[in-house]
């Protein structure tokens, strides 16, 4: 089976380039690039005027099965991903029950073979049943294929049990992804603690709350030499703790979410529980220092932190609302209208932080579309605006602040090892 | 003129010119309630319903004699926090109570957004009657009535609000009323109970009680919950009485005819001391016969009075 990418702009991270080539694809696997290929009698994808760029990875999100699947599925997930451009994902493990043990990332892994549109990697917990108690079996879960560890939105508060963790861990060559919540400055809030929370009467999560897991992670991976991946980055000064602990050589790398660049907490105005996220949103200041700590490096990986929810379940008050917004499906245009056509990075700069740079820290060999390669590629359409509405996503959830925004920058393909699974928001 | 909003569900987005009208409706309200005979036709085949999702006798009989003394029809609804709890009910309710024909729904409920999140689900005009530590905005325009008869103006008055600020609906419908009106907004209190960025709403943060008070024309006098020492966010009662109950001697550092004011209900010897609860500078009793007045207004207004050219009285 052969597939010929014709006439589009291939940004390629690896490489370092954006240039006019022709990519063909053959047996799931990168065949050849080069100009003015011949098509030869294989069908041709016709990618003029797009961005032809490795398939992007998503290395946060919550699929929710097994145990959630009125939220969401393994199918309407990768489904999601895939109208959302991303050929690869990794699940969270605060499914149900927690992927903490060998047999539910082996059950999890056959799911996303039988049922996936695109591939799904899974996360292991990093203690059991994610109560931050005692540690989960890393290593049988490396072995069934986890691909990191994290008790995603149930953080590590014992820092012994976390350095224990993380010495583990480097055994394993394996990542530590941190939610950093000092769940006693955090217990209670709803949203950010600033002017709107005064105004709108809710229960504030304060920065710190963020900042100093942040700097307790990062003190940890300093001493045991693990690699740590700081998930969902929401406050300047997370952003300034990261900085430092790089330019003196820390193995710490750090995610940022679409709605951390894209939103405030002046969003959650009018109680739409569709903003209450966790991190909460936060102010212009740390808006614009999440932006700045993309454009310099300190950020690594646009990531959604994917978190579908019923409609019943967001349709009540504020407080009693689950966290969580989806974002598979809006990520490429939050991104093009947000930080491309601003120039806060340029599209290389982009692409890198959506293919190679997760693909490095989960240790995939992806990202790339060097000779041999899997053949998963996202093809953009940088120039088509749209307007979010949540009824047409592929996926499960409607819970997304975006509803109504109109975005510039669309995926127009979604192909995994060769095999178009969307093209013009059809999913095959 | 009448209001331009279809509900009432804080003072934030309420203009000054609705605010003074009112004000200025409920003056002729308040003639009602001191006749005999304290009924008007005005809202005769109307409905009202009150729906409580926590404990308040003084509200709920506020806004029901309010609505029985215009002739309407109402019906308390007072609804078990277990189903609040449950994230059931509200959005049921709201449907069921407007499915009834209700013309009006006051809401009180422990989450704040829960009266904007009704006003959504129903067509009928919502008055929030307090939503969590959001907006309380009838408690706050039955302050400016007080102040405003007292004083005869709100404009230039300086305004002390003293206690719990952080979760008090009370102090966030103040603020917005009085600073709208031209009033000068001071808040003192325990540092963890004071909420952040209280400057951006209009209001000053005074460094002590003293600052707060001195040369206040108004204390208002929030109540100190007990449950929030519980919760670790002040070190006790006795404390706090020491540091910010109002007693006669830091009354004197007010004006000399500086308003005491209490949303109610009090804790005599805590916040407020019982010789200046019961003292001639306070309007507390009278806080709660305005309150009737104002709600009278409101029911009025958001029923489309002020619209036509009817008679009210």
């Amino acid at each position: 089976m052969k597939l010929l990418i014709k006439g589009g702009t291939v940004i390629d991270p690896a490489a370092g380039k954006v240039v006019e080539k022709d990519i063909l694809l053959a047996d799931g696997k990168i065949a050849e690039t080069g100009t003015d290929l011949s098509a030869g009698g294989v069908e041709v994808l016709d990618a003029g005027g797009k961005l032809v760029a490795p398939g992007l990875i998503d290395m946060h999100v919550h699929l929710r099965e097994p145990g959630f699947e009125a939220k969401e599925t393994i199918f309407s997930g990768t489904r999601a991903a895939a109208r959302g451009g991303f050929t690869t994902v990794a699940c969270m493990p605060n499914t149900n029950p927690v992927a903490d043990n060998a047999a539910i990332i082996a059950y999890i892994k056959d799911r996303a073979r039988a049922k996936g549109a695109v591939n799904a990697f899974p996360i292991g917990a990093i203690t059991r049943e994610s109560k931050g108690e005692e540690l989960a079996e890393m290593g049988d879960m490396k072995e069934a294929g986890a691909v990191a560890f994290s008790d995603d939105g149930m953080p590590v508060m014992n820092a012994g049990l976390l350095r224990r963790a993380m010495q583990y861990a480097r055994m394993l060559g394996l990542t530590i992804i941190s939610h950093c919540e000092d769940k006693n400055l955090s217990a209670g809030g709803a949203m950010h603690e600033g002017y709107m929370s005064t105004v709108l009467g809710l229960k504030g999560i304060t920065s710190s709350a963020e900042d100093v897991m942040v700097a307790r992670d990062i003190l940890l991976a300093e001493e045991t030499g693990c690699r740590l991946h700081i998930a969902h980055v929401s406050t300047a000064g997370s952003v300034r703790l990261i900085r430092a602990a790089k330019a003196r050589g820390v193995k710490v790398t750090a995610e940022v979410t679409p709605h951390h660049f894209s939103l405030t907490a002046e969003a959650v105005a009018g109680y739409d529980t569709s903003t209450k996220v966790n991190p909460p949103l936060r102010t212009a200041a740390d808006v614009a220092a999440v932006k700045e700590g993309l454009a310099d490096g300190t950020i690594d990986v646009i990531a959604t932190d994917h978190a579908p929810h019923t409609v019943e379940e967001k349709d009540v008050e504020y407080e009693l609302a689950p966290f969580g917004l989806v974002g598979l499906e809006t990520a490429v245009g939050l991104v093009w209208t947000e930080l491309v056509a601003t120039g806060a990075l340029t599209p290389l700069q982009a692409i890198t932080k959506l293919t190679i740079n997760p693909a490095s820290i989960l240790g995939l060999s992806k990202g790339t579309l060097m000779t041999c390669a899997d053949a998963d590629i996202t093809i953009i359409d940088p120039e088509i605006s749209w307007t979010v509405e949540p009824a047409q996503f592929a996926g499960k959830g409607r819970n997304t602040p975006f509803t109504g925004r109109l975005l510039k920058g669309l995926p127009y393909a979604t192909i995994v090892s060769g095999r178009i699974v969307m093209r013009d928001g059809i999913i095959k | 003129m009448g209001l331009s909003g279809k509900d009432l569900l804080g003072l934030q987005f309420v203009p000054v010119e609705e605010i003074k009208l009112i004000l200025n409706t409920a003056v002729p309200m308040k003639e009602i309630i001191k006749r005999q005979i304290k009924k008007v036709p005005t809202l005769r085949g109307r409905s009202v319903v009150t729906v409580f999702y926590e404990a308040s006798t003084r509200t709920r009989v506020s806004f029901e004699l309010a609505a029985k003394y215009l002739s309407a029809d109402t019906v308390n609804i007072a609804a078990g926090t277990s189903s609040v709890s449950k994230g059931e009910g509200l959005k049921d309710t709201a449907r069921t109570i407007a499915a009834m024909g209700a013309d009006v729904v006051v809401l009180r409920h422990p989450m704040a957004g829960a009266a904007d999140m009704l006003a959504r689900t129903i067509g009928a005009p919502v008055i929030n009657a307090g939503d969590g530590a959001h907006e309380h905005p009838s408690q706050a325009l039955l302050d400016l009535f007080t102040v405003r008869e007292k004083k005869g103006r709100l404009e230039g008055l300086k305004v002390a609000i003293i206690g719990d600020i952080l979760h008090s609906r009370v102090a966030r419908s103040d603020i917005w009323g009085f600073t709208k009106m031209g009033a000068e907004v001071r808040l003192s209190g325990p540092a963890t109970l004071l909420p952040q960025e209280t400057e951006r709403m209009g209001a000053i943060t005074c460094a002590s009680i003293e600052e707060a008070l001195t040369g206040a024309d108004v204390i208002n006098i929030l109540r100190i919950q007990k449950e929030r020492q519980q919760q670790g966010l002040f070190p006790g009662l006795r404390e706090y009485s020491q540091l910010f109950g109002i007693n006669k001697e830091r009354l004197k550092l007010a004006a000399p005819d500086a308003l005491v004011m209490h949303p109610g209900p009090m804790n005599r010897g805590v916040e407020i001391a019982p010789e200046v609860a019961d003292g001639v500078q306070s309007v507390i009793n009278e806080q709660v016969t305005n309150g009737v007045a104002v709600r009278m207004a409101l029911l009025y207004l958001l029923t489309g009075g002020g619209n036509q050219h009817e008679i009210t009285h």
